[in-house]
């Protein structure tokens, strides 16, 4: 067992963890942040994802010891200062780019990396960048509309809604 | 009506905020005090005869507090089917039993063997790797023809075979069929296959069982669907707690598409563990355990064959199915390829006669149970197809035939058993044309051309049925349970309304889409109503959500409980402003007396009846709290038209789909953002099920596809932006809202569409290709191409 400390959201956070501790678990189970999700085994859904030293990271696919002394940001981090919701959220309750809610963090974590690099991405880049978050509910179309519109493009001439 | 919170109103989703701030409470965010986790130590081989389970040097291991087989639940229920097929000689299916933990054989790669109970999960798992399981390995069956042939191994030694029911329906019909064949001009053949889905919601099952000794009461959290049907399934078969010392709890639940209505062994392991240990135990499946452990979806073998006329009216339908029910009777599995299949083989058309065969077989594979759309998109498929098929073979225009052949007056009794209430396919064929632009389509094909592509167009209908179901009319088909759905609605004293209902969302969007409807029926803002969900303990016995049927049936319920909140508020109006009861109106909020300027406000009389000093005490109780149970008097029948455009490309067989349009007619819509959403998401369904997804095993069940590195889930760049419609409503009639159900069209109208398309494109590039089974890869498709 190994002591860790990460800074979470701007909190400082320490435990204890074996090698084989994953980064999604320190944060759920010992910082006690559940809105990473993890919906599979093998890196390939993308719900676990958040930001590590201002990269995007699935948290199932690094160990809590190679985050030690990191600056890590998760879905709770990510609202306004004031509570409300950041632009991403907006845009995501606004164009209905969520349902079940379970693959939402991730995807809120991938736009934001996204937005960083790319200010301005086509419906192209902006699809395939989302090509490592899988989402069962939306079939997409709402997820790339909110992005769109979260870049401040107009989405108003998108196809039916 | 509130001026932008009622019917119609493409409200926002208060749920949102919880989702995108990461304050959702999904099962596994929930930790009990001193709780245990458990592994399921599960079987790696087919099929095979279980000699010993040791578990005496996984014992010893680190945290390990007790380890379980099957010998701990002898005496203990089997996980139980709901629903009883009787066959076409009227004998009731083979139903064999199912064990909480494998006793004597396994039946599935997954099937559970032993679970382990210790303190943190990778301990559990841990252990589990060192218990000594010695199988003897028996031939496995797979595939569902040769499970079915004489002298096949045997999946339940106690059966006489592995066929579960042979079903003919309506099996008085069949002669009438057969001699409409020998009459017909045309008869259209086709085999085909639907493939084997897996559900994926993106929250992989969680199981929490806790239970306290002072009052002798055990509480479930699970991932379901519907938690009082867990409760009622798993409390009466299985463990045998009555339901008032048993709290079934589904929190936020990340997706179901089907495969979390089911009563699982995992829920029934963790109850029955938390009372043995008392203390409480948690499963969390891996993605891996969920692709052997989820119910399975789809997984038909069909010929069709559909007889036409001189003037290419369809005169006769006939099909042969062999439906794959996998190692165990999942809980509406049986129902599935025969009432929610059978019933539908009409689809939009006025075929006089119909017969459908159907045949179950158990095999060595997980089992397979209703998902999204649960047999309707088996249905669709099929007969879209074969109608595409004929029309090609006749050399009309596929939508044409379509036109020509559509029930147009309704209500219209099928042959198979169904009357539909309304409907007007024309009108959702002539949207279509209009939002796929279909009179673009040569330009766009030209356009294809110039790039080197193939270019194909596929059209097709569906329609299904939807708000499931009337209770006596399902109790005659087998089902083992009513089917109604139940609402109860608190008013406050300040005039807030808390609205328990048995139907359950995940995903689906009922905390914001329940209020809107009550909002309009009194005049409120729909910020006044909270709706409660997802717990026994406070929610009134409901059959919960799938079918589509949440706003059809779980609405109707709130709109009576509703109704009967507003027959007492009048009351008590009409005593607070010395009228008459009949004389009462409610609009925007208020009670007036009619033609005067009288009024009391919603508030001031909710606050009356629990402050009743000035009250009618002799006429009527304090309080206003009412309760509804709405059974529904049919099933209610979207419909609509899809059109699909794909390129090919004929280097490689690669499809993309260009473009997808869908008209659905769903009556009438209460949020139609939400409407909107969910018929995206199913659209990416169909659209995966055609192009890219496929449960796969090997020829000794072995399951291939166990992770997301080999089943091809849909990602964002294999689908494009949708075109949808829904404004052309044929309301229900039989419903208060007129409502019709949305939540599984799209996957059930979209694979025949891609199919089609593909097909289209092909033939006009000149080649010889009739058909292709899904998923439509880019391999499948070269083959097609160059045979």
């Amino acid at each position: 067992m190994t002591n860790v400390t990460m800074t979470i959201n701007g909190r400082s956070v320490s435990g204890t963890v074996e090698g084989r501790t994953l980064l999604s678990s320190f944060i759920r189970e010992q910082a006690g942040l559940t809105g990473t999700h993890v919906g599979c085994d093998t890196a390939q859904c993308g719900a676990c994802t958040l930001h590590v030293n201002g990269e995007s990271v699935k948290s199932c696919n690094m160990f809590a010891l190679e985050a030690d002394g990191a600056e890590v940001t998760t879905i709770e981090g990510m609202a306004n200062d004031d509570g409300s919701l950041s632009t991403i959220q907006q845009a995501f309750q606004d164009h209905h780019g969520l349902q079940c809610g379970f693959c939402t963090p991730g995807m809120v974590m991938t736009a934001a990396a996204l937005l960083k690099e790319n200010p301005t991405p086509t419906e192209e880049e902006v699809r395939g960048y989302l090509s490592g978050n899988l989402c069962r509910c939306t079939g997409y179309h709402n997820i790339v509309k909110a992005i769109m519109a979260a870049s401040g493009q107009d989405v108003s001439r998108i196809a039916a809604e | 009506m509130p001026a932008d919170g009622g019917i119609g109103a493409p409200m926002k989703r208060r749920e949102d905020i919880r989702f995108l701030t990461g304050t959702g409470r999904y099962t596994d965010d929930l930790n009990r005090p001193g709780q245990a986790y458990v592994h399921f130590l599960r079987s790696n081989v087919a099929h095979g005869r279980l000699k010993s389970v040791n578990t005496e040097e996984a014992a010893k291991m680190p945290g390990v507090v007790r380890i379980f087989t099957g010998a701990d639940f002898e005496g203990v229920g089997s996980i139980p089917c709901g629903w009883q097929v009787t066959d076409k000689h009227g004998q009731p299916m083979q139903e064999p039993a199912h064990p909480v933990l494998a006793q004597g054989k396994v039946r599935h790669v997954g099937d559970p063997i032993a679970a382990v109970v210790a303190e943190t999960p990778d301990q559990a798992r841990d252990a589990a790797e060192a218990i000594e399981v010695d199988i003897e390995d028996l031939p496995a069956v797979v595939d569902m023809k040769k499970a079915v042939e004489e002298g096949a191994p045997k999946v339940h030694d106690d059966l006489t075979s592995n066929l579960c029911y042979d079903w003919g329906f309506v099996e008085e019909n069949k002669a009438a069929v057969d001699e409409a064949f020998e009459k017909a001009a045309h008869v259209t053949r086709l085999e085909l296959k639907n493939n084997r889905l897996v559900a994926n919601p993106m929250e992989p099952r969680v199981a929490i069982g806790d239970y306290d000794p002072a009052g002798d009461n055990s509480t479930l959290y699970t991932t379901s669907q519907n938690p009082h049907v867990i409760r009622l399934l798993m409390g009466a078969f299985v463990l045998g707690i009555p339901e008032h010392k048993l709290r079934v709890v589904a929190p936020d639940v990340g997706g179901g598409f089907g495969t979390k209505i089911f009563h699982y062994a995992e829920e029934a392991f963790c109850t029955f563990a938390a009372k043995q240990l008392k203390r409480p135990v948690k499963w969390t499946s891996s993605r891996s355990e969920a692709f052997m452990s989820d119910a399975h979806g789809r997984d038909h073998v069909t010929t069709i064959e559909l007889a036409l006329d001189g003037d290419n009216n369809f005169t006769a339908l006939r099909t042969e199915t062999f439906a794959n029910m996998g190692a165990y009777l999942s809980t509406f599995a049986p129902s599935v390829p025969t009432w929610l299949h059978g019933t539908l083989m009409a689809g939009n058309y006025k075929t006089p006669l119909i017969y459908v065969n159907v045949k179950a077989v158990f095999t060595n594979t997980v089992p397979v149970d209703a998902y999204r759309g649960a047999g309707r998109p088996e249905a669709t498929y099929q007969l879209e197809r074969v109608i595409d098929k004929a029309a090609r073979e006749l050399g009309v225009d596929p939508i044409d035939l379509r036109r020509q052949n559509f029930v147009t007056e309704f209500p219209y009794a099928t042959p198979v058993a169904v009357e539909y209430d309304t409907g007007d396919y024309n009108a959702t064929m002539d949207k279509l044309s209009e939002i796929a632009d279909l009179s673009g389509f040569e330009a766009r094909l030209a356009e294809s051309k110039k790039n080197g592509k193939l270019r194909g167009l596929g059209v097709n209908c569906y329609i299904e049925a939807c708000g499931i179901a009337p209770s006596n009319l399902v109790g005659q088909l087998g089902a083992r349970a009513g089917l109604y759905e139940s609402a109860t609605v608190r008013v406050n004293a300040t005039g807030g309304l808390t609205v328990m209902t048995g139907s359950h969302s995940h995903g689906q969007g009922h905390e914001t889409a329940f209020p809107q409807v009550i909002a309009e029926m009194i005049g409120i803002d729909p910020s006044m109503v909270e709706i409660v969900h997802g717990d026994t303990a406070n929610t009134p016995m409901g059959m919960g959500t799938y079918g589509s049927r949440s706003l059809a049936v779980g609405g109707s319920a709130m709109v009576r409980a509703t109704e009967k909140i507003i027959n007492k508020a009048k009351k008590i109006a009409a005593h607070l402003l010395e009228a008459s009861e009949g004389d009462i109106e409610l609009k925007d909020g208020a009670f007036s007396v009619a033609g005067t300027d009288k009024s009391v406000a919603w508030g001031d009389v909710t606050l009356a009846a629990y402050v009743p000093h000035n009250y009618p005490l002799e006429e009527i109780e304090p309080g206003l709290e009412e309760t509804a149970f709405y059974d529904p008097a049919n099933f209610t029948y979207p419909a609509g038209a899809y059109a699909c455009e794909v390129e090919v490309d004929p280097e490689t067989g690669k499809v993309t789909i260009e473009r997808f349009a869908a008209a659905d007619d769903f009556g009438n819509v209460v949020n139609p953002m939400i409407v909107e959403g969910q018929v995206h998401g199913g659209l990416a369904q169909g659209i995966g099920q055609a192009l890219l997804e496929g449960c796969a095993y090997d020829e000794d069940g072995q399951l291939l596809t166990g992770s997301y590195m080999d089943y091809a889930m849909p990602r964002a760049d294999d689908v494009p932006y949708y075109d949808v419609d829904h404004s052309c409503q044929t309301p229900c009639t039989h419903n208060p809202l007129g409502v019709k159900g949305c939540g599984e069209a799209g996957a059930i109208g979209s694979p025949p569409a891609v199919v089609n398309a593909v097909v289209d494109a092909l033939q006009r590039a000149g080649k010889d290709v009739t058909h292709i089974d899904m998923p439509l890869s880019p391999s499948r498709v070269w083959a097609a191409m160059n045979q």
